[in-house]
This record gives C-alpha cells, structure tokens and sequence, in this order.
C-alpha cells in the first residue's frame, strides 16, 4: 500500500469525507426506523447531525486538569481508532492492504469499547462506573464469538484483510459472517444486549458525567463504530473484485445500509438482556456458530 | 465562530434535550411529560430527547411545588448542567404553590430557587402546551427571543436553608 493510497483510505474514501455523513446517516436511519416500528414519525433527517453541532457549541464543565485531560483524550482516542479502522476496510479488495492488516482492525475497532470502559472509571461517577463494568463484562462476552469467527476467515486465507474478501471459501465465509452478525448488536449498544447504556437502570451509562464537546466526541465515535461494523460486514459479505470502482462502491454502501436496516429493526423488536444471560448467549450460541466455522475452515485448509 | 453563529443557533432550537426534576409533584405533570414522547405527541419529531444525565441536558423541566427536601437537589443539578441552559417550570405547583401553598413543608414557587425561563400552567397542563413551553425554551436558547425578566419574586440565594433545609 502507497503511502497516497492509504491518504486517500483515511481522508476520502472510505475515511473522513465518506465516514462522517455517512456515520451520521446511519444514527438517523437506527432511530427513524425505530420510530417507525413504534408508530411514531420520528426524527428529521439532519437530526444527529444538529445533535453533535449544538453538544460541540456548549460550554465544558470546568474539571481538574488531570480528569479534564483524560475525559477528552479517551473519546479523541476512541474516534481516531475506530477512523483508523474505517480506513483499512477492503472495499477494494484487488489493491491496496498489507499481511496481517486484519489484526490492525480488530485492534482498531476494540480501542473504542476500551476507551469508553476506562472513561467510565475516569469520571469518578457511580453510573460511570456500573456503565463501564457491564461494557467491560459484555465486551469479555461477544469478543470470544467475533475473535474466533475472524480467526475462521483468516485460517484459509492469511491475516490480510483484502484476501479474506477476495478468497474466503463461502461455506467458511457464511458462517463466520453469521457470527459476526450476532455479535453487531452488542458492540453496538442496541437491544437485546444495550446493558452498557441501559438509560432506564444506570442512565447513559459510561457517559454519564461526559458534557458538550466531550460528550459530542463520544455519539461521532459511536456513529464512527457503525460504519466501522456495517462497513466490515459489507466488505467481507459480497466483494466484486474485479468489477469498476463505482461498481464497488455502490454495493459496499448498499450492504452497510442493509446490515443497518436489520440490525434496526432487530433492536426494535427486541427487549434488553440481563448481563448473565447475554454472556451464556454469547458463549453458547454465537460461539457454537463461530466454531463451526472455525472447524469447517481447519477442514478445508 | 461567527461564521459558524447561524449553524449553532439553529441546532440548538432544533435539538433541546431535557432533564426531568420531580420537586414534590404529584405525578399528575411527570405523566403528561411522559405522554409527548408516546406516538400521538411523538416530540423527537422537534429533536426533543429526554436525557437520565443532567450533564447532557439543555433544558431543565421542573414539576411539582418544591419540597424542602428537594429544594438543595434541584439547585445542585441545575449547576450540573452545562451553559446555555433554560428552566421550565411544569404546571401549576412550581408556579404558585397550587393546592400547597402555605404549607411549612414547602420551599416553592420554584423562581424562588431557580430563574425561571418559561411557565407551562395547568393542573397537568395538555401535553400540547407542554411542547409549545419546551420549543419556547428552545427558542430562549437559540438567542430567537430574549430571556424573561423576572416579573415575580428574584431568585432567593439562601432560600432553601432559610426555609429550614431538609425535614
């Protein structure tokens, strides 16, 4: 990978220019969808991104500079990382990419759960801290299923990401990607697994004491985290390798919006686990799909 | 930033979050509260979200008469919320008492302790009005209208301890 070519990932596409609109796109299609399963009419179109104007025009609550530091650093973290790991998605599977960028990604996406755990202790909150208790425990729960349905994909292939979507075998392919579904829900906070921000029990959870641009910093990383999922799911569902840039474009936004529109209306539909049970579920059902697929690459290799 | 002026103050009246205080009310307003985010009132239409944090909120929503053991409650959550913020007043009791006044368990009415921006009456109000209030508050916060100049009592620094504080 050029250094101009991994420019162009991180600034234009799939980075900044296409993560940001489309970061706040999908916000406002989770809620509007939601709103419509509930029979309500819901948010305008603009609305998360008027949400993240009016947090970043708001004054900061004065706090004692260590606290202050580490209560902004956390969320600049989170967002740059999981940017990051927009950057290195394989939209175009044939160019570009480097061995071993998989495990760059996972590291990538998995410093944005860390960062909210630790912001939750940072903020010396009581809910802060449950917030980031159950983020930690649920992250331990769905890390096990993701981890080993992308160490089934990369058993065939190699730790590159760009191989994986080109040369995946599809019975290990649909499996894994099966798993990975099952785990998008709880990384992303939504119903049945939204226990880290559980607003009726513990408020916002982690980002309790979190106020104006820091709290603003917190809703872009977690928007930033839906391109980032929905985009992985996308590239490793349904690469056309050898079709035109457009062509590749085009179905990679398609299958995010997809994968956005079904987890939606997953959340809607479902009410909230308990904590124990998430885990059991997780470490019984997704792991068994995550497994299988694990067994059905050591087979085929 | 002044560039950017028009932006922010269009943001800001299109996306008030609300912080819910219940100062001794009697449920009858917090359940009215409660029925403008149902499908009928549907408030995320006008980006209004109710938020369980004080730090994220833009508008505090204050019902009931003000008890003595609320009285330092409210005012330490209102200093928990970042400016610009506004205070409405939910029904009846925060503006006079209601059916309570003269009672030594009360501290209120609530621009005794806090300086009101908006007065939502009613013994519940509808939810309608309680949204024409909260886009009122909206606007007070985009800097569309001025903030009221207190017509009734000024804020009382002190009041709650003069009042005998809690129990």
């Amino acid at each position: 990978m050029t250094a101009l070519r991994a420019l162009f990932s991180l600034l234009v596409f799939p980075g900044l220019l296409y993560a940001f609109p489309a970061a706040f796109f999908m916000v406002w299609l989770q809620r509007k969808i939601n709103a419509r399963l509930q029979g309500r009419i819901g948010p305008p179109f603009y609305q998360p991104f008027f949400d993240f104007v009016k947090l970043m025009a708001k004054e900061p609550i004065p706090r004692p500079p260590l606290q202050g530091f580490m209560m902004t650093a956390l969320p600049l973290l989170a967002v740059a990382s999981t940017l990051g790991a927009i950057a290195l998605l394989p939209v175009f599977p044939a160019s570009g990419g480097f061995s071993g960028d998989l495990v760059l990604l996972v590291s990538l996406i998995e410093l944005g759960p860390l960062c909210a755990v630790l912001a939750g202790f940072t903020s010396r909150s009581l809910w802060g801290g449950l917030g980031a208790t159950r983020e930690a425990v649920l992250s331990l729960a769905y890390n096990l299923p993701f981890l080993t349905a992308l160490f089934a994909l990369a058993v065939t292939t190699g730790f590159s990401l760009s191989g994986v979507a080109v040369a995946a075998p599809w019975s290990v392919r649909i499996l894994a990607l099966a798993a990975l579904l099952l785990c998008l829900p709880a990384k992303l906070h939504l119903n049945p697994f939204s226990i880290a921000s559980a607003e009726q029990e513990i408020y916002a959870g982690a980002t309790t004491e979190y106020d104006g641009p820091k709290l603003a910093l917190w809703e872009l990383a977690h928007a930033l985290e839906w391109v980032a999922l929905a985009g992985l799911v996308a590239a490793l569902a349904f690469p056309v390798p050898h079709a035109a840039w457009p062509l590749q474009v085009i179905v990679f936004i398609a299958i995010s919006l997809a994968v956005v529109v079904l987890l939606s209306i997953a959340a809607a539909a479902t009410a909230r686990l308990k904590l124990a049970q998430t885990a059991r579920w997780f470490w019984l059902w997704g792991l068994g799909v995550a497994l299988s697929a694990l067994v059905v690459a050591f087979v085929q290799a | 930033m002044s560039i950017l002026d028009p932006l922010i103050r269009t943001a800001r009246r299109r996306s008030p979050w609300l912080f819910h205080a219940n100062a001794g009310s009697c449920n009858g307003c917090d359940i009215e509260l409660v029925a403008c985010l149902s499908p009928r009132y549907d408030v995320e239409q006008l980006g209004i979200r109710l938020e369980g944090s004080p730090r994220h909120a833009d508008i505090m929503v204050v019902s009931g008469p003000v008890t003595r053991t609320a009285c330092e409650a409210l005012q330490t959550v209102y200093a928990q919320m970042p400016n610009p913020k506004a205070v409405v007043a939910l029904g009846s009791c925060p503006a006079s008492c209601n059916v309570f006044a003269g009672s030594p368990t009360i501290v209120g009415p609530l621009d005794r302790i806090l300086p009101v921006d908006v007065f939502v009456p009613g013994c519940p109000p509808r939810p309608d009005a309680i949204i024409a209030g909260i886009a009122e508050a909206a606007a007070i916060l985009a800097g569309d209208r001025p903030r009221p100049v207190p017509v009734g009592m000024p804020v009382v620094s002190g009041a709650c301890a003069a009042a005998g504080g809690p129990r």
